[in-house]
């Protein structure tokens, strides 16, 4: 396997992206279309914890959390997973039991991925043993700035073989990548060594994800779309922690790829601040005031 | 002179920030002669809702300082007054006070911004207590500030009834937004830049122009404000805010009676304060003598 870059790549237009991106955050959603624009941001959140203070008792909590998001509020959807690392996944599992919510681990000696390739491979069938229904790997950095591209691709490739019939959600890790160009490369090499999902970041870098960089993502989806007809999921991850945050990059992913992409099944928020505030607008919707985070769970 | 004077724009002040208002809207404020003095933002909800905020963030980290540099803090706000006296003065002058009264109502500023400087470290020793109980507990409570207030300043005094309020929030803990005199709002907006030059976090003193009779709701029904304050004497506004505030069980407090008349008391403070009690096991009761 290796991955054949294209002689010639047209560079990003920068200044055209920075200005694309901006645009998205003018749309005017209001009342009803707001209310089904949040309940959908809602139903796209990965909740996440990956801390090395994880206990078993956090993450049921967290999966406790997924489940039930607001009970006082009817209707509302569950997330669409809860992200652990791979020593948490059967707890995971364990306490979210057939409630749909699927348990997402990291792998790949996330969030650095230094480490050798077969220990990698190892742990991702760990996760996947453990029963992880998605699994999020972290790119090998380094061999992308240095330019081993077959490296990189070769890695990914043997990671989704490992992942069996696990889904597959490749962290490009934006914020360490030099420029708009080298996202773009990443994207096409994950997509094109089997990814079913590309995201931006760990959560543990600054910057994590932003709208330009979700934007230069989104449209290597669409064209590896346009060339194969295969669908890609997006998951744009840390720094997403308000309700109009969210309704933008909807709106980025429905006017970029169209509707297809606008469920949980091709599109996530990798957030765990970002479900309280969606809470507290959609209260404010029914209610007609202002919420205050005391009144809404802390994790 | 030889030019054209160069008036200053009046806007908000939000979260250590001087935005315009978002609404867009402005309104003429007029001097006693109707002459137009300055056009001032017409403050919304979404402005307050802006405020809200800051000031929950800013609370919590001025709560945790000393109260001897909270205290140090409020004698600063006095300095940096007292160098621009001048400016007030003719500011105030404006709005039809004569060079007397608007001299005194500066003065009197500055006196009310030391005066709490003062009662910052020293009101917690008057209001907690060690309380007496019949089991084998230290049982003790302290104050600890309600946390984010709001509140309309008084009408007639519009600077000093402005110090006032930031001055018993702040010694106390707490972060204020507040809804400026409607007759004199270009003094607060003035004042909002001696707060910006010293030492007060960002987003801790939160100054609005506008209209109460369009915000006092907006004000009481938000659910992440702790208390607010009705500090004019229009009954019908004021109703209007006490049950909206009811709906939630939020303080309220009217202290109409300082319209024209500012007053010096650590009750004010107190007000905005709520009791923690703690029972603190001990080991007999009888060892530690009478009163515990």
């Amino acid at each position: 396997m290796s991955f054949i870059a294209p002689k010639s790549r047209r560079s990003i237009d920068q200044v055209g992206v920075l200005e694309r991106a901006g645009r998205f955050t003018t749309r005017s959603i209001k009342s009803k279309s707001k209310v089904e624009g949040l309940k959908m941001a809602l139903s796209m959140i990965d909740l996440t914890t990956l801390e090395g203070k994880d206990t078993p008792g956090k993450v049921r909590q967290l999966c406790y959390k997924a489940r039930h998001l607001h009970d006082s509020y009817a209707g509302l959807p569950t997330v669409a997973a809860v992200c652990v690392y791979p020593s948490m996944v059967k707890t995971a599992k364990k306490s979210l039991g057939s409630s749909g919510v699927k348990v997402a681990s990291v792998s790949t000696a996330f969030p650095s991925g230094q480490s050798a390739q077969n220990l990698k491979i190892e742990e991702t069938k760990y996760a996947v043993g453990e029963g992880a229904d998605e699994v999020d790997m972290v790119i090998s950095r380094g061999a992308l700035l240095s330019g081993d591209l077959n490296y990189v691709f070769d890695e990914i490739a043997s990671v989704k073989a490992a992942c069996g019939s696990s889904r597959l959600k490749v962290i490009l890790e934006t914020g360490e990548l030099d420029n708009f160009d080298q996202v773009r490369l990443a994207s096409d090499i994950s997509m094109e060594a089997g990814a079913d999902f590309i995201k931006t970041s760990t959560g543990k870098i600054s910057p994590a994800a932003n709208m330009p960089v979700t934007l230069i993502m989104l449209e290597a989806i669409r064209d590896y779309f346009l060339k194969t007809g295969k669908m890609i999921g997006m998951k744009p991850a840390g720094g997403i922690r308000t309700a109009k945050q969210s309704l933008h990059y909807l709106v980025m992913v429905k006017e970029t790829l169209g509707e297809d992409w606008l469920s949980n099944e091709w599109f996530r928020f990798g957030a765990s601040s970002l479900a309280n505030d969606i809470l507290m607008q959609l209260v404010k919707q029914e209610q007609g005031n202002y919420q205050s985070m005391n009144y809404f769970t802390i994790d | 002179m030889s030019r054209l004077e160069v008036a200053k724009t009046y806007k908000l002040y939000i979260g250590g920030k001087f935005p315009r208002t978002e609404s867009g809207r402005t309104y003429q404020l007029k001097g006693p002669k109707g002459e137009n003095i300055a056009n001032l933002c017409q403050a919304s909800r979404k402005d307050f809702r802006e405020s809200v905020i800051p000031a929950r963030k800013a609370q919590a980290s001025w709560a945790s300082k000393t109260a001897y540099n909270r205290s140090q803090v409020l004698y600063r706000l006095a300095e940096m007054l007292e160098g621009r006296k001048a400016q007030f003065v003719d500011e105030l002058k404006q709005s039809g006070f004569s060079l007397l009264e608007a001299k005194k109502e500066v003065e009197d500023s500055l006196e009310c911004l030391v005066h709490y400087a003062g009662w910052a470290d020293k009101y917690q020793q008057i209001f907690s207590s060690v309380n007496p109980v019949a089991s084998s507990h230290f049982n003790f409570s302290v104050c600890e500030p309600s946390g984010v207030v709001v509140a309309t300043a008084p009408l007639s005094n519009p600077l000093h009834g402005l110090c006032f309020l930031v001055s018993v929030c702040l010694a106390g803990g707490n972060s204020l937004i507040v809804l400026a005199s409607e007759k004199t709002p270009h003094v607060a907006i003035s004042f909002a830049e001696v707060v910006h030059t010293s030492d007060v976090p960002g987003g801790l003193v939160n100054i609005l122009t506008g209209f109460e009779d369009e915000l006092v709701e907006h004000f009481a029904s938000h659910m992440d404000v702790n208390a607010v304050i009705y500090a004019r004497n229009n009954s019908k506004v004021s109703q209007k805010m006490e049950l909206a505030s009811a709906d939630n069980m939020k303080r309220y407090f009217n202290w109409s009676d300082l319209e024209g008349k500012i007053k010096y008391s650590p009750y004010f403070i107190r007000d905005l304060q709520e009791v923690k009690t703690t029972w603190h096991p001990i080991e007999r009761i009888s060892s530690s003598g009478s009163g515990y």
